[in-house]
């Protein structure tokens, strides 16, 4: 518990204002709030989360910092380029506020912890970056009825709004605005179709300001509400959601059929296969394969001692010529994320005439096991 | 008359944050005409609202109701 006179100094502003108050204050110091993604939306959701005196947050990232990050993850600085985000991010936090309680948890969270993860806090905040993890989190918040803050950004354009709580009516989810898993190619990531570093800003905030509404029970919540923002046209449009009965039958109904749920399998287009590293050998001692590393161009470690050919994931169209002649090919990029994206834009262009390979988990797995960088 | 507001990667698509179309009956036809005259809207995933409220299936228009399509955003 922090210093009361430091507490009642550092949260004076904010208590005094008359709609929000001491027992508004309070409630924040009580509760529980999980951040998924310390990225272009967790970085400023969760210091102002800290800021505002949120009792305990969790940040969940396995990601490391990189410097075209750094435009919009506002939380890390250029000498923390190469750091862990969770544990960097859970260190400024604690400076900023040293009565919060700050945990890092350093992993990729998948349907296997998630549950575990997710029922010890009373908010999740969902900052992640592709629609696996998108529908996990949705899913595991439905199953373990946590209210869950969605925030997502494209290009110039954002989206927040609440699931899983309701001040009136059955509560909304993720699966009520999009039933089925959608494919990774469904919508632009960052890194592909790039992004104003200002607009997971505000949506980042504005996630952070649901929550803070939300635990206070202060103000009007977007509960079953999605609100759309355009930084280029200074567009606001909000719509509702409701619960339907046809996307039940979508979400897992127990946490047995949620661990069976493969999100990765299902985010993919199937017309392509993800392979572990000791595949990756075998596959290449074929003629006519090729390893194909779809990180930009300036990304480390480089990959040597074995063939390989760059080509940014963005490129792959316009640079498919140099690809004419291979019969397999394997697309590998860091994480797993982006080859499975390539794997998809080459299936599109190349159909069932080559056999297409993604490395699961990226090469931060697969350096693991081979000596294969500079 | 409807007028149709775009999100996203539609707006690309469309070439315009908003279009205005004739009055069709329903969203449904609609969407079908929309993807006629922007034959890339037909592999586009995008949830419908019309006059601010998400809809489901076939849901008729009046005119003057304002149509949103809003495709999902992964982006963090």
């Amino acid at each position: 518990m922090p210093d009361s006179i430091d507490y009642m100094e550092r949260y004076a502003c904010q208590v005094r204002l008359k709609e929000f108050g001491a027992d508004g204050q309070q409630r924040l110091q009580q509760s529980k709030v999980l951040v998924i993604g310390a990225g272009g939306l967790g970085c400023p959701a969760l210091l102002y989360l800290a800021a505002a005196g949120i009792g305990t947050i969790g940040i969940v990232d396995d990601d490391v910092v990189q410097l075209s990050n750094l435009h919009r993850q506002v939380l890390y600085t250029h000498e923390d380029v190469g750091k862990s985000k969770a544990e960097t991010a859970a260190q400024k936090l604690k400076q900023q506020n040293p009565g919060v309680t700050v945990i890092a948890h350093k992993l990729r969270i998948t349907n296997k912890e998630a549950l575990s993860i997710i029922s010890n806090y009373d908010l999740v905040m969902d900052g992640s970056d592709n629609f696996a993890t998108r529908f996990m989190i949705n899913d595991a918040c439905v199953l373990l009825n946590k209210p869950l803050v969605f925030g997502a950004v494209a290009q110039t354009e954002g989206q927040v709004g609440i699931f899983n709580h309701s001040n009136e009516g059955e509560p909304a989810n993720y699966r009520d605005l999009f039933p089925h898993l959608l494919p990774d190619d469904a919508a632009a990531s960052c890194r592909e179709q790039g992004i104003l570093g200002v607009v997971p800003g505000v949506i980042g905030l504005m996630m952070a300001t649901e929550a803070i509404k939300l635990i206070s029970g202060k103000g009007k919540t977007l509960s079953n509400k999605i609100l759309s923002y355009n930084c280029f046209t200074n567009q606001f449009y909000q719509f509702e959601i409701s619960s339907k009965e046809s996307t039940k039958q979508f979400t897992p109904q127990t946490a047995e059929a949620f661990l069976q749920t493969d999100y990765l399998q299902q985010s993919a287009n199937r017309e392509w296969t993800e392979i572990d590293g000791e595949q990756v050998n075998e596959i290449l001692s074929h003629p006519k394969s090729i390893l194909v590393d779809v990180r930009s161009e300036h990304e480390l470690p480089v990959i040597q001692h074995i063939q390989c050919i760059r080509i940014p994931v963005e490129s792959l169209a316009s640079q498919q010529e140099l690809l004419q002649q291979a019969s397999e090919i394997i697309v590998v990029c860091a994480a797993g994320v982006r080859s499975r994206i390539g794997a998809g834009t080459l299936y599109k262009l190349f159909g069932n005439s080559k056999q297409i390979y993604s490395l699961k988990g990226g090469i931060q797995q697969w350096k693991e096991n081979l000596n294969i960088f500079s | 008359m409807i007028r149709v507001l775009l999100f996203g990667q539609l707006t690309d698509i469309c070439g315009a944050e908003q279009v205005e179309t004739e009055l069709f009956q329903d969203t449904d036809t609609l969407i079908e005409n929309l993807k006629e005259q922007y034959p890339a809207l037909q592999t586009a995933t995008f949830t419908i609202a019309v006059n601010n409220k998400q809809i489901q299936g076939k849901h008729p228009l009046q005119d003057h109701d304002v149509v949103a399509l809003l495709p999902p955003f992964s982006g963090g």
